[in-house]
């Protein structure tokens, strides 16, 4: 039994439609019907935060949504924030600096969880700042350098 | 894993979903925000054969305060809009207080009030906090609406009044009575997680502090919230002190509480957990009641 729907969504201000099966996940449509693959895939439950996009000015989970729901939707992936497909942006650049990368998987998770966090509180204290990742889990275990770069960016930016 | 296959429905009024809910009754499960359903779907633990998705009524998303006394908030609310409301922040404390809890803040944005309430897991936030302070649901079928009471909501795991053909549309929170002080605290393996033990706690004293009602309701100590009625009930006509806090927190964690042992807590662990929160929450209470 499969279901297919036509569906119609914009993704990093560019408009996509598709057909997509009702089981679809978000994730799965962005990364292998897109080939957006900065968006990761980790736990595919809603826990390790790895495939955070921002759906309508808000972060959520791509997995824990299916596609067919994104009809209609407006959506940015890490893809989408920079400019250029070849700049970075100034929250990108200061992970870069403060080596907030480690492995980097959960990295596009967790720019997505700061962009719309940032937005609102744009001067967040430090235990702002974790409470705004602790959705995200870093493998790595190395949470020290994500901070150091958000507050980077933070100070920069004021 | 990938979710099994379904037929995908998305109403667009109240009216379409419940006509298509009185067609597919239990076939039929609803989507709300997903973030409960979802991961059950992706681990295939649950195979709907149907899903009725609300996300497109926006006539289900409001927080509204047309009545003195009580506040009505739509089942589709997002919990993040609950947590960032100044009215219930200011007016309904303990909800406020409980919110942070639930899971992250990226679950927050799209998990929703209804669908909280509606999933009855034992260690969910919002039942335990709509229990304690005596809310109501509406739920709507095409034969009519009715209003359950928390009381008679919540019936075991993942187990609710809610009939086949119903749908849950809005849940009715009073706001708290003057010198009321409220609690909520939970532990926790990690931030986020499901809580091994939780507890919200509401006390209301008269202008002579003395408690003149009380109520204690457990997280995730028996299958369903779990009231503490007797315990509770020792502190009415009572002026709180360490001795009484002292008795009511042993008898609620040794005699009241029907903790179901899990891989992270045993249950002498539990009733450990529910001794220390009970008296940590009969403290703050108290403490917030005497300076409203």
């Amino acid at each position: 039994m499969s279901d297919n729907h036509s569906i119609k969504l914009t993704i990093n201000g560019e408009e996509y439609t598709s057909s997509v099966e009702a089981r679809m996940l978000l994730s799965d449509f962005i990364r292998h019907e897109l080939g957006l693959t900065g968006t990761h895939v980790g736990c595919e439950h809603g826990v390790c935060g790895a495939c955070t996009v921002i759906l309508n000015g808000r972060s959520v989970r791509s997995c824990l949504m299916f596609a067919v729901q994104a009809h209609g939707q407006q959506i940015t992936t890490v893809e989408g924030m920079a400019a250029e497909a070849t700049d970075l942006h100034p929250l990108q650049e200061a992970f870069r600096e403060a080596h907030g990368l480690q492995c980097g998987f959960c990295t596009p998770g967790i720019l997505m969880s700061l962009i719309p966090f940032l937005d609102d509180n744009p001067c967040p204290s430090e235990e702002e700042i974790r409470a705004a990742i602790s959705g995200n889990l870093c493998r790595c275990t190395g949470y020290q350098n994500i901070v150091t770069a958000v507050k980077l960016y933070v100070e920069r930016e004021s | 894993m990938k979710p099994a296959s379904f037929k995908y429905y998305a109403p667009e009024s109240l009216e379409e979903a419940l006509v298509l809910k009185a067609q597919y009754g239990d076939e039929a499960r609803i989507l709300a925000g997903g973030q409960s359903l979802i991961p059950a779907m992706n681990f295939r633990i649950m195979q709907p054969t149907i899903l009725l998705d609300l996300n497109l009524l926006a006539e289900l998303s409001y927080i509204s305060s047309r009545d003195s006394a009580v506040l009505h908030i739509g089942a589709m609310t997002r919990l993040s809009e609950v947590e960032d409301d100044p009215l219930i922040a200011d007016r309904v404390a303990l909800l406020h207080e409980a919110l942070p809890y639930i899971a992250h803040p990226q679950i927050r944005n799209r998990g929703t009030v209804g669908g909280n309430i509606a999933h009855a897991d034992p260690a969910a936030e919002l039942p335990v906090v709509a229990l304690a302070m005596d809310s109501r649901f509406r739920v709507q079928s095409t034969n009519g609406t009715r209003w359950i009471n928390s009381i008679d909501f919540f019936r075991g795991y993942f187990e609710t009044a809610i009939g086949p053909s119903e749908i849950l549309v809005e849940i009715e929170v009073p706001f708290h009575a003057a010198n009321t002080g409220w609690a909520f605290l939970e532990v926790s393996r990690r931030s986020g997680d499901y809580a091994m033990a939780g507890i919200a706690a509401l006390i209301t004293l008269d202008n002579k502090h003395i408690c003149r009602k009380a109520r204690l309701v457990y997280l995730n100590l028996s299958d369903a919230p779990l009231e503490a009625k007797q315990s509770a009930d020792m502190l009415v006509g009572e002026t709180l002190s360490d001795e009484l806090i002292k008795q009511v927190a042993n008898k609620a964690s040794e005699e009241e509480i029907m903790p179901m042992e899990s891989l992270h807590a045993t249950v002498n662990y539990q009733r450990h957990l529910a001794c220390i929160l009970t008296k940590r929450a009969l403290e703050l209470a108290y403490g917030r009641a005497m300076e409203t």
